[in-house]
């Protein structure tokens, strides 16, 4: 019983630690808290659908389109909301709001081209195989939303350490003026950024899709909640906080689902994240620094 | 290489530099001193884009840069150096000086994603690259570590050792012997010394008289934004002017 709830642990916290990196991403190098980031995320979940059932598409290239299509939004929003102000020299605030209109338009545009109705994969989309590891049952589903979740952030982070823009993004976040000095091309890092981090809740969107199997144009509102709160959990701007804050929602929500009450699911898992902060006030990875006053 | 034509510069009311005007030559190692206030750092910043001054022009390499921004001008060939330290403390010695060689690698995003052989062979090569200027500065064994780790000293070469990974045609070095003991001078000394018969062209700003009349070959003496002398550390430091403004009578032996 146990390990099967690892196992669910497992894939629902691997969906939010792979929504939660991308958000941090942006929050590290553009310094914005980007509350696009769930509108982005459904985005890129009714993009998988479409080529689903229009092109009778395979999962990789849904997941494949479902980051482009969502990678190409983040862009634009960083574009026409994020960039004008940050030229302007309006940090954090200002282009926090930006995303809320984003959000909302894309929300509402997404409502009048889709309507209010939940969406769903074809019927026989994925196999219903399953295999069996000890006491757990795994249904292939499961495993290929582990893996590939689990693949996509090595990749991000192998490509943040050893590439010349992985660099350049890691020096960005830390002092972009320095950076331009260096001749980093700051602007293009902004850009790559927010596409990339945007393909990121992209991908988290299909398999949250394929995953429950229902798609709507409300589906981001509660993985934002989520996603704010594994990156204050993990520490902002933090990669690996990112990943394990996901992980350890995903736990917190799922055990207490089992052996507590459903009912009591969010209440359980955010008092958890109240008390980690209690104990860390910057995060897990977070550097608590105090405020000087 | 670099002149500076009648630079004026105004912060509100006061005057910080006042038409002020300048050449450094090619290959030379160039001293700008003067006291506390005299507008050294000012004038690197406008130099380097990150100030504007009031008036005046700033040509490099036949080039007017007086306009252009911070990111330009550094791709134009040139580097500096902090009076206060601005590494990246998060990153490896090795990744801030390849930061520092961003402009080098020519690969693109693209091929990042495909993994292409162009990437993994411009990858190595310019590791070995910045393994060597790491090396100059004595610094090559401590790659792999975090720069905050890092003493005050070292820090200060390493912020060196990455302006010079940009391929700089003149660098710009704003106190570089701050906070570090005679020891640590002393080897530095060497080591911009050694940088200078490489190629480059430095300009920079010191405190420190032993470590100015050891290695500049040209000395400029500014006193509240005005140049007041100019010529051989020999020269410069028995000028009536500069001893009564700045150094004294005992650098004068």
């Amino acid at each position: 019983m146990f390990l099967q709830q690892f196992a669910n642990a497992l894939v629902l916290g691997s969906v939010y630690a792979l929504f939660a990196l991308g958000f941090t991403l942006i929050f590290g190098v553009l310094e914005v808290i980007t509350l696009a980031h769930g509108a982005v995320f459904m985005i890129g979940a009714f993009a998988g659908l479409a080529v689903v059932t229009k092109f009778n598409a395979g999962l990789i290239p849904a997941i494949l389109v479902g980051m482009m299509a969502s990678g190409i939004l983040g862009w634009l929003i960083d574009l026409l909301a994020i960039r004008p102000l940050r030229k302007r020299k309006f940090h954090h605030l200002a282009p926090m709001i930006a995303t809320i209109g984003c959000a909302t338009f894309v929300i509402s545009i997404s409502q009048g081209v889709f309507g209010a109705e939940i969406y769903r994969f074809p019927f026989d989309f994925m196999p219903a195989t399953s295999y069996n590891f000890w006491a757990m049952q795994l249904t292939l589903l499961q495993i290929i939303i582990v893996g590939v979740a689990l693949a996509l952030m090595l990749i991000i982070i192998f490509l943040l350490n050893r590439t010349k823009w992985g660099k350049a993004v890691r020096a960005v976040a830390e002092t972009p003026r320095t950076a331009a000095l260096l001749g980093i091309p700051v602007e293009r890092v902004f850009q790559l950024t927010s596409f990339s981090a945007s393909a990121l809740g992209g991908a988290a969107g299909v398999l949250t899709g394929i995953n429950f199997n229902a798609i709507h144009t409300f589906m981001g509102g509660p993985i934002m909640h989520r996603g704010i709160a594994v990156i204050i959990l993990g520490g902002m701007g933090d990669i690996r906080g990112a990943v394990v804050g996901g992980l350890i929602l995903g736990f917190a929500e799922i055990m207490s689902v089992a052996y507590l009450s459903s009912d009591f699911r969010d209440a359980i898992s955010f008092g958890l994240l109240f008390i980690i902060l209690l104990v860390r006030p910057a995060g897990i990875f977070g550097s608590n620094i105090e405020r000087k006053g | 290489m670099l002149r500076l034509e009648n630079i004026i510069k105004d912060f509100g009311g006061l005057r910080v530099l006042d038409s002020l005007s300048l050449q450094v030559g090619e290959g030379l190692i160039f001293g700008l001193i003067g006291p506390n206030g005299a507008g050294k750092t000012t004038l690197f910043n406008i130099i380097s884009g990150l100030s504007r001054p009031t008036a005046g022009r700033v040509i490099f390499n036949g080039t007017d840069i007086t306009h252009l921004p911070p990111s330009s001008i550094a791709a134009c060939g040139m580097g500096r150096t902090f009076q206060n330290i601005r590494i990246f403390k998060e990153l490896s010695l090795l990744e801030n000086v390849l930061a520092g060689m961003h402009r080098l690698f020519t690969y693109s995003p693209v091929a990042m994603l495909l993994n292409l052989p162009v990437q993994k062979r411009e990858e190595k090569a310019l590791r070995e690259k910045a393994l060597e200027i790491l090396e100059l500065f004595h610094l090559a064994g401590k790659a792999k570590r975090q720069a905050e780790s890092l003493s005050y000293g070292e820090q200060r070469k390493l912020e060196l050792a990455r302006a010079l990974a940009t391929s700089p045609k003149l660098l710009l070095v704003d106190e570089p012997a701050a906070g570090m003991n005679p020891a640590e001078t002393e080897e530095l000394m060497g080591e911009i010394v050694q940088i200078n018969n490489r190629g480059y062209t430095i300009c920079l700003i010191e405190h420190d008289m032993k470590f100015v009349m050891g290695v500049c070959r040209q000395v400029a003496v500014l006193n509240f934004g005005e140049l007041i002398a100019l010529g051989s550390p020999q020269e410069v430091k028995c000028n009536p002017l500069v001893i009564e403004a700045y150094l004294g009578k005992e650098e004068c032996k």
